[in-house]
């Protein structure tokens, strides 16, 4: 905090000096801050909501047909996993940095990494949930006169639910955290509270920043496990994940 | 920083400039010290994560005690943005490469403790009671017996761990911590571009090579039959895939 104290010392406006004061400068939180700054707060939300929600959904769109298909043709499915797999591997800062000199400091870039990221979890829960419908169940249906698609959507598909929700879960909670790096290169979110208060040596938004993160991921992480319940009505206690 | 996209090719051009030009291989900010740093920090973070880790998922593994903890701590991890654990380190050290090593160890605990705990769970009872028939000390049936079969899910751990520490190494350089994030973070301020997707090559490669190395020891220390891959796996260990899915790209 010397930089924030020797910048104080040098203003010496008595208002400054009065919040230090009512405060104490080391303070890990001064909550009138909090209370000055409700709008900022509410559009760093906003902002980051609308980040993990596009990407989750855009990755689902593309994941899901995806590994639909990679379950009836099996050699499908080790490419599709290990492209997303590599793309997973590669840190965000690094994927951000090799988008920016075609897509800018955009949202689109900050979109086309975060979108990446989804893949794997979505398209190898979607695998993992298809291939776990027993046999015996596809074999009634397909005796029973079920076309392929129809079987797919009636059938197999709302039994492989819970665990493309599992999915869901685990790519939204992922997201949320990785949208705080999307503040380095300007696309708002908690990051930037985070990156503010690291710029000027100031606490408070540091924390709050944080603390909304995890509670984002918190809250939608029980959504979302609210929803695998209600898809799984066969099992109320099912193996969540 | 400029806000829109400067064209592929230039890009391409200037980084592969920036890969062939002799100053960028030697000197304190060469790729070869840079890469060095990098792999120091993950190192030190690694091997700390592993003291305190392996001791705690093998223990309450092998004592079938605090379970909820064990898994669920990996759960929380993935909800602490690695962004944030990095910047609330500076708070406490101030910045350079401490921080950066506090938040690294911080990532890697979980998915090691989580693994160790679902690998010693996962030993056959019959085996645990053989061991115990034997005459076997508990510590000998931990260390001897349970660990060696928790082997190949530990490695997992591991392999999660260190992937994490090394892609989180880079983020460390908005820290001012060196490494090869400091060609990004470098090359941003600068507009550079170059530089930046050179740096962003070079940690891309040594994360993916990292997960494919480790991948190559894990498979090495997996026995055939225990094959984590195979049913009988899914069945010893039910929720086995979602309780070691990976931690997440940082």
């Amino acid at each position: 905090m010397e930089v924030l104290r020797s910048a104080t010392d040098a203003v010496l406006h008595p208002a400054a000096e009065a919040i230090v004061a009512a405060n104490g400068p080391d303070s890990w939180v001064w909550w009138d801050w909090v209370g000055r700054h409700g709008s900022e707060i509410w559009t760093r939300t906003q902002e980051h909501v609308f980040l993990t929600v596009v990407s989750v959904v855009i990755g689902a769109l593309i994941a899901l047909p995806l590994a639909v298909v990679a379950s009836r043709v099996r050699r499908l499915a080790p490419p599709l996993l290990i492209v997303s797999g590599t793309i997973y591997t590669v840190p965000s800062l690094a994927l951000f940095a090799l988008l920016v000199p075609w897509t800018g400091l955009t949202r689109t870039t900050s979109l086309i990494a975060l979108t990446g990221y989804t893949l794997l979890v979505l398209a190898r829960n979607t695998l993992t949930g298809l291939a776990e419908v027993p046999d015996d169940v596809k074999e009634a249906a397909a005796g029973t006169g079920y076309s392929w698609p129809r079987q797919l959507w009636q059938i197999e598909l709302p039994l492989a639910l819970p665990t493309i929700v599992a999915g869901v879960r685990i790519a939204t909670v992922t997201t949320i955290g990785l949208v705080t790096v999307a503040a380095l290169i300007g696309q708002g979110g908690y990051g930037q509270l985070i990156y503010d208060g690291l710029d000027r040596d100031f606490r408070t938004p540091i924390v709050v920043g944080s603390a909304l993160s995890v509670a984002l991921a918190v809250v939608a992480d029980l959504g979302l496990l609210g929803v695998q319940r209600a898809v799984s009505p066969w099992s109320r206690r099912g193996a969540a994940t | 920083m400029e806000p829109a996209g400067r064209g592929h090719v230039s890009a391409i051009t200037e980084a592969v400039e920036w890969f062939t030009a002799s100053e960028q291989w030697s000197g304190p900010s060469g790729i070869p010290a840079r890469l060095v740093e990098h792999a120091q920090m993950s190192a030190t973070a690694i091997a700390i994560a592993l003291a305190i880790a392996l001791p705690v998922g093998l223990v309450l593994g092998h004592v079938g005690r605090g379970g909820v903890l064990a898994i669920n701590v990996s759960n929380v991890g993935r909800a602490i943005p690695s962004f944030a654990l990095l910047v609330l380190a500076v708070q406490v050290t101030g910045i350079g490469t401490a921080p950066t090593v506090i938040a690294l160890v911080a990532l890697a605990v979980p998915p090691i403790v989580t693994n160790a705990y679902v690998g010693m769970r996962g030993v056959d009872r019959d085996v645990r009671e053989a061991a115990h028939g034997m005459g076997m000390t508990a510590w000998q049936q931990l260390w001897r017996v349970e660990a060696r079969l928790a082997l190949p899910l530990v490695m997992a751990g591991v392999r999660t761990s260190a992937v994490q520490c090394v892609a989180t190494a880079t983020l460390g350089a908005v820290v001012a911590s060196g490494g090869l994030g400091r060609f990004i973070v470098d090359g941003f301020a600068s507009q550079d571009y170059g530089q930046v997707v050179g740096g962003a090559v070079l940690v891309a490669l040594s994360c993916i090579a990292l997960e494919v190395g480790l991948g190559v020891v894990e498979a090495r220390v997996t026995p055939r039959r225990v094959s984590l891959a195979s049913p009988a796996a899914h069945r010893a260990l039910p929720g086995l895939a979602g309780t070691v899915a990976p931690a997440g790209p940082s």
